[in-house]
């Protein structure tokens, strides 16, 4: 393996779940910065779990978490919040924010005790509306949103945080395939053309093989970590789900009903 | 930034509107004072009778100040409420910080002769009311925090509220009935609501109060607005938790449990004035909100307690009765209108 420096996040050796309950284990992988990686695996499996664990939200149970080779545990709050921002299957609580305030939210961990906006912050939020599209909505609120438009803006509130990993949870569930597409496209863009490192649970197999750098398989075992074509050559897609259901199709990297 | 310049024009307007509302408060009462003599009286000019001069600087002016406190402190502690337990419906009236304030203050006047069998009296100051009134509502506080920390669901939280009010006004039927008419007086008469009857001695106690919670919800500007977010982003966003937390929970009980314990049970201030508010100020920025709560607060209780004077006698309507009748019909037009409260 390469220096640890050079990785934005490096796991070794993690588990992960609640003191009464171990979720998973024997998790190690790294990410570089530039890189799009999807963690994937069976429902409750444990993606969510490992995903608030790497994003401070609760305890690790054994292992290390280190981010630019510092331990994740010390990081005080208000330096991890200029390293790491997450995106969160849970919704905002007030809804009747509009997308630019709330977008704004994240420039908090750089301003002052009120939160007074400098031009650069400016600046930072107005590129993550034109980012993700949002230029036409900046002042709508939450609640008139579409589930689509809602995921855009709380991923640019993210970018606006400004900071070089970003942990996503789960950002294309209810949204048609498009709007999958967009947003994963658009995850693509930030993380290959401001060099984040981007961290996301899926569901969408497929659309990970074809779009993800790497992907973290979560499979109870051995927990495969790598770039797609390797994964599909080492047949590790094929152990995924009961074979009597559905099988892995290695020509087009996709997922058939067993008819 | 941009959007305070916007609301510049507004700002403007509602400190108009106070200042109307505070000559229109001062100028009402039992002897009925021309509008002339007010203003002479108030900008150093000579008043023809002295008694005037006494009742509008001793009197009105004393009450109106206590109503600015009142109306703007119950609205400011409403709104933090409302962010902190991510509720629309919350305040200090709705989760029962009003009820544990009731039942301090009804412990005290009622129950102290209930249980020594010595007549009250002894105890009876209005620092210890004030003191068992906050005391009350403190511990309801207490108890509502430890709640919404362990139960995620919005609702729960109302409904212990709403079993804090049941619990309070059982006992204190209880202990009304054992009760001797006078303290039972005492009690009904502090139920009732009022920003007049305080010494100025209670006024720059009740001053104190409130200016400590403002100042605490001032230096939490910016954690309330992380806290919109939700507690998980808040976390993420560089947000000490549970300090954050502590601090806003100890502002609101300032402000809840001291203006209760002066000023009485005052319903539907808290809950009505922040949602009344975002019809001017249509935003979730609390650098806005915090400043035109207030100012919004102030002016309602400001003019409630102008129409408890208005039977122009020497009787007083109760300022509760008032804040009902004003505040519930607002509440059920604001659903109403918008379908569902959004906060």
């Amino acid at each position: 393996m390469s220096n640890p420096k050079t990785h934005t996040i490096s796991i070794n050796n993690l588990a992960i779940g609640y003191t009464s309950k171990t979720v998973a284990k024997n998790i190690n992988f790294s990410c570089h910065s530039g890189e799009l990686c999807a963690i994937i695996g069976v429902n409750g499996v444990g993606k969510s779990t490992l995903l608030r664990t790497l994003g401070n939200l609760q305890p690790e149970l054994s292992g290390s978490i280190t981010i630019k080779g510092e331990n994740l545990a010390d990081y005080s709050s208000p330096k991890l919040a200029q390293e790491l921002s997450v995106v969160l299957t849970e919704q905002p609580s007030s809804k009747n924010l509009t997308v630019e305030e709330l977008i704004a939210l994240g420039r908090q961990p750089y301003t002052n005790w009120i939160g007074t906006l400098s031009p650069s912050d400016k600046t930072l939020i107005q590129d993550s509306l034109a980012a993700f599209l949002l230029n036409d909505l900046r002042h709508n609120k939450c609640h008139e949103l579409s589930d689509g438009q809602l995921q855009r803006v709380l991923i640019a509130r993210a970018m606006a945080q400004d900071t070089p990993l970003i942990l996503l949870d789960e950002p294309t569930t209810h949204l048609d395939l498009y709007h999958k597409v967009q947003i994963l496209k658009l995850l693509q863009q930030l993380a290959h053309n401001e060099q984040k490192t981007i961290l996301f649970t899926t569901h969408e197999i497929d659309l990970a093989i074809q779009l993800c750098d790497k992907i973290l398989i979560l499979d109870c075992a051995e927990n495969p970590f790598g770039e797609p074509c390797e994964l599909i050559e080492q047949k590790h897609f094929e152990h995924l789900f009961p074979s009597e259901m559905v099988v892995f199709d290695a020509k087009t990297g996709s997922f058939k009903v067993n008819k | 930034m941009q959007q305070a310049k916007s609301y510049r024009i507004s700002f403007v307007l509602i400190l108009l509107a106070l200042f109307c509302a505070w000559i229109l408060n001062i100028s009402s009462g039992s002897v009925t004072i021309p509008f002339e003599a007010i203003f002479s009286s108030l900008f150093g000019g000579e008043v023809k009778i002295d008694s005037w001069n006494y009742i509008i600087w001793n009197y009105r002016i004393p009450k109106a100040f206590t109503a600015i406190l009142v109306g703007g402190g119950l609205s400011i502690s409403g709104l933090l409420m409302q962010t902190l337990f991510r509720n629309p419906l919350a305040g200090p009236f709705v989760l029962g910080i009003s009820s544990g304030a009731s039942l301090g203050a009804a412990l005290l006047l009622m129950g102290a002769s209930f249980i020594t069998g010595l007549t009250s009296f002894v105890f009876l100051s209005d620092v210890s009311l004030a003191i068992a009134a906050s005391m009350g509502s403190f511990l309801v506080l207490f108890v509502v925090t430890l709640v919404a920390n362990r139960i995620k669901d919005t609702m729960a939280l109302l409904i212990i509220g709403l079993m804090f009010g049941s619990i309070t006004a059982a006992i204190v039927s209880v202990l009304a009935y054992f009760s001797t008419a006078e303290n039972l007086q005492r009690f009904i008469f502090w139920s009732y609501g009022s920003v007049g009857n305080l010494s100025s001695q209670q006024v720059i106690l009740l001053a104190a109060i409130v200016g400590t919670g403002v100042i605490l919800s001032i230096l939490s500007i910016k954690k309330l607005n992380a806290f919109l977010l939700g507690e998980n982003y808040a976390q993420s966003l560089g947000v000490p938790l549970k300090k954050s937390r502590l601090i806003i929970i100890i502002a609101t009980g300032l402000l809840a449990g001291g203006i209760t314990a002066f000023a009485g049970p005052i319903a539907f201030v808290g809950l009505a004035v922040p949602h009344l508010t975002r019809q001017i100020f249509d935003t979730m920025e609390h650098r806005v909100l915090i400043p035109s709560v207030f100012l919004y607060g102030a002016i309602l209780m400001l003019l409630c307690d102008t129409i408890a004077q208005l039977p122009n006698s020497a009787n007083v309507l109760p300022i509760n009765a008032i804040t009902s009748l004003v505040g519930a019909p607002v509440v059920i037009w604001l659903l109403v209108r918008k379908r569902k409260m959004l906060f």
